[in-house]
């Protein structure tokens, strides 16, 4: 069974308008591009420009006592850094799925949200996340390691006293 | 012409008649007892005029609507007053956001019981609103003239969703402030698509969204702000505007979705008095003569009854029981607050409230596809049902159309086994990525248990279009599967689930930490 208002032509056609007259298009014109000016104009002020979230730059001292391959979080963030013989380098901690921390683990690291796992080097032996973890950019002044979060490098990259 | 009386005893006299005068100026008509009066009480009335002044008898009967999408006003309602109530004390900064929370829970008189009623009416417009969208489905009531309703509806839906996620994040606790950052990394899911074309540093729809919600990079105290104006002004506002339009619509439209045999099945009406004792009201009139789809147009009224009393009667009784479960449960279970936010530690696991957890489970397996293709797909999908779907058999009733009620248990089988077996294959075996640790993403986006269980839908779906020869079989057989499937999803979202979004028969066998 078929309804039968399909066949009659749509209620919205029945009386046509003379549309077509030059005035009445760039009235509608005028208005249509002042809404979306208006718009725009409204949109300048929810988006973002200057965002006041702490600085990702950070210094800390690595503890004397850190093996290699031990982590160390320092207090407040979310990195990870490492010692070894070929220096000292940084992973972030931010899930690359949906921005949970992961934690560290004896085989790399586990992300509590949707069970994403890495490997000790960041990359991904598991779960939904899409990308490795970033390695962040480090420098060594003294004992103490300069870490940049908005730095990122390639992973391998690690930096020498 | 009369004498007049003395000024100051004429002056008594009015202030004497104020009273009565009062209730003239604001009734208008007098005590609803005949059908001219009760028409009269309607539409002379504000806020009872957008009901009709008269109902079909269809429209009434329980198992037309279970009075669901009255219980989502109701709850609707309740989440307004007690709102404005919580927001006397809500401070929007975090931390001090968390604290004025606990101070609501234990410090203010009435106000955990406040904050249990607000909480659960909120749960229950969630689950009414699910229901009514069912009911509205299966009674094939979204059919022509009725698919722009069926649209406002969808809205409602998405507005009612968008109010509990923005609420969620208040309390800033623990389990707000990762459910937050979890749902905006979704809306900056786009990136997991551009990152894989390498367009990114081009075209970021996702990065624009996720700030744009956020105001900022991460979840802070700007983004509070936002979640504060979107939960208690925004979307309110918007849902109040919709909500108008729906009702207005659905008066618009004739009333409710009914049998064309309506009349016929009802048979005569029992203990009515007779209708138009009095001269038929203006209204009436009118209503028969605007072309279209008045209740009474083409058919006698005898099968219509005043809405005042018995719709206005049918309403309050489930405004009532609304409150009445709501109370019960904000008196025995309280609502969760957990510890304050701590940005470097998550929940483990990190759960969104239940009726997201579906979504969360889809996007455990693909962010961008679980967190905004699938639900894209889903809500378009619904969205076109009415455009599809222009039969006529079986309006108005439930499970109505091709295959009936069989149709809805065969497809709710097929939709059950096929979302248990895609899940349980997932859970014990893996996926992709732990067959080939260097497949590219773009295709685990793409092929993922998630996406493989719409295919299966779609595809099941279509077969049923092309069997029964009917759109309408085919949507039945879809949006069954698609129930089946939300279920599923949400159940082992919520009780499934635990620390690593690993599976646990029970979250007793959790390990300890
Ligand atoms: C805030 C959310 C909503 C509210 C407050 C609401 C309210 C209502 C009410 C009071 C009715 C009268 C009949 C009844 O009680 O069932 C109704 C009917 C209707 N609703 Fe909703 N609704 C909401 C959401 C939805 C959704 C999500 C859909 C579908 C996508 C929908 C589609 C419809 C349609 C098509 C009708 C007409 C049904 C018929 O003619 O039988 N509504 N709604
Ligand atoms: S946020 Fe880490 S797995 Fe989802």
């Amino acid at each position: 069974m078929k309804d039968d208002h399909t066949t009659v032509p749509s209620r919205l056609a029945p009386e046509p308008v003379p549309r077509r007259d030059f005035l009445g298009l760039s009235a509608l014109g005028a208005f249509v591009s002042a809404l979306f000016l208006a718009f725009l104009g409204i949109i300048r002020l929810p988006r973002v420009v200057v965002s006041a979230s702490p600085s990702r730059k950070f210094r800390v001292k690595l503890p004397e006592s850190l093996q290699p391959g031990e982590p160390f979080v320092p207090p407040g963030r979310n990195v990870v850094l490492f010692r070894d013989s070929e220096g000292v380098y940084a992973i972030s901690l931010v899930c690359t799925h949906l921005g949970c921390i992961v934690k560290p683990s004896p085989n790399g690291f586990e992300c509590p949200c949707h069970g994403s796992r890495f490997a000790p080097d960041g990359h991904v032996i598991g779960g939904p996340a899409p990308k490795p973890l970033p390695w962040l950019a480090v420098s060594l002044e003294g004992n103490e390691v300069w870490v940049d979060g908005n730095v990122i490098v390639q992973p391998g990259t690690k930096a020498r006293g | 012409m009369e004498p007049r009386q003395a000024p100051l005893k004429e002056l008594w006299s009015h202030l004497r008649e104020t009273p009565r005068r009062f209730k003239e100026s604001a009734f208008r008509s007098g005590p609803p007892v005949t059908d001219r009066a009760r028409s009269e009480f309607v539409f002379n009335n504000l806020f009872l005029h957008i009901h009709p002044v008269r109902v079909h008898r269809w429209s009434l009967r329980w198992r037309t609507t279970w009075g669901l999408g009255v219980a989502v006003t109701a709850a609707f309602l309740l989440t307004l007053i007690t709102g404005v109530l919580l927001m006397l004390y809500y401070k929007p900064y975090p931390d001090v956001a968390y604290q004025s929370i606990k101070d609501i829970h234990y410090v203010v008189p009435t106000g955990r019981f406040i904050r249990n009623i607000h909480r659960w009416a909120a749960n229950l417009m969630v689950v009414t609103v699910f229901l009514h969208m069912a009911r509205v489905f299966y009674t094939g009531a979204y059919r022509y003239p009725r698919e722009f309703n069926w649209l406002v509806g969808l809205g409602l839906l998405v507005l009612t969703l968008g109010l509990s996620f923005t609420g969620y994040l208040l309390p800033w606790d623990q389990l707000a402030y990762w459910a937050i950052t979890i749902g905006a990394n979704i809306a900056q899911s786009p990136r997991e698509l551009t990152d894989a074309l390498g367009i990114t540093p081009y075209f970021d729809p996702g990065g624009w969204m996720k700030t744009l919600l956020l105001g900022g990079p991460e979840v802070g105290d700007e983004s509070l702000i936002r979640f504060y104006v979107l939960h208690v002004a925004v979307l309110p506002l918007a849902l109040v505007v919709l909500m108008g339009v729906h009702f207005w619509r659905i008066r618009k439209d004739g009333g409710l979705a009914r049998p064309e045999d309506a009349d016929a099945l009802l048979g005569p009406p029992r203990d009515l008095y007779p209708v138009f004792t009095d001269a038929p009201t203006k209204t009436y009139h009118l209503a028969a003569i605007v072309r279209g789809r008045s209740p009474a147009v083409n058919r006698g009224p005898e099968n219509t009854i005043p809405s005042m009393p018995h719709l206005f009667y049918a309403e309050c009784a489930v405004f009532m029981l609304t409150v009445f479960l709501t109370v019960l449960a904000a008196i025995f279970w309280n609502a969760p607050l957990k510890e304050i936010a701590n940005p470097a530690v998550p929940e483990n696991p990190a759960k969104a409230p239940w009726y997201f957890l579906g979504v969360q489970e889809l996007v455990s397996h693909s962010a961008f596809m679980g967190g905004a293709g699938i639900p894209l797909i889903v809500i378009v999908g619904l969205g076109l049902i009415p455009f599809l779907d222009r039969e006529t058999e079986g309006t108005g009733r439930w499970f109505g159309g091709p295959g009936g009620q069989r149709l809805v248990l065969v497809s709710a089988v097929f939709g059950l086994l096929s979302v248990i077996a895609i899940e349980a294959f997932a859970i014990q075996f893996g996926w992709l990525r732990q067959w080939f640790p260097d497949i590219p993403q773009l295709i685990i986006t793409f092929v993922n248990p998630g996406t493989l269980l719409v295919v299966v839908y779609a595809i099941f779906s279509l077969g049923i279009v092309h069997r029964y020869r009917s759109a309408r079989a085919g949507a039945v057989a879809l949006f069954t599967c698609f129930l089946c499937g939300f279920v599923v999803l949400t159940i082992i979202g919520v009780h499934f689930r635990g620390p690593n979004w690993g599976f646990y028969w029970s979250p007793a066998d959790w390990p300890k930490h």
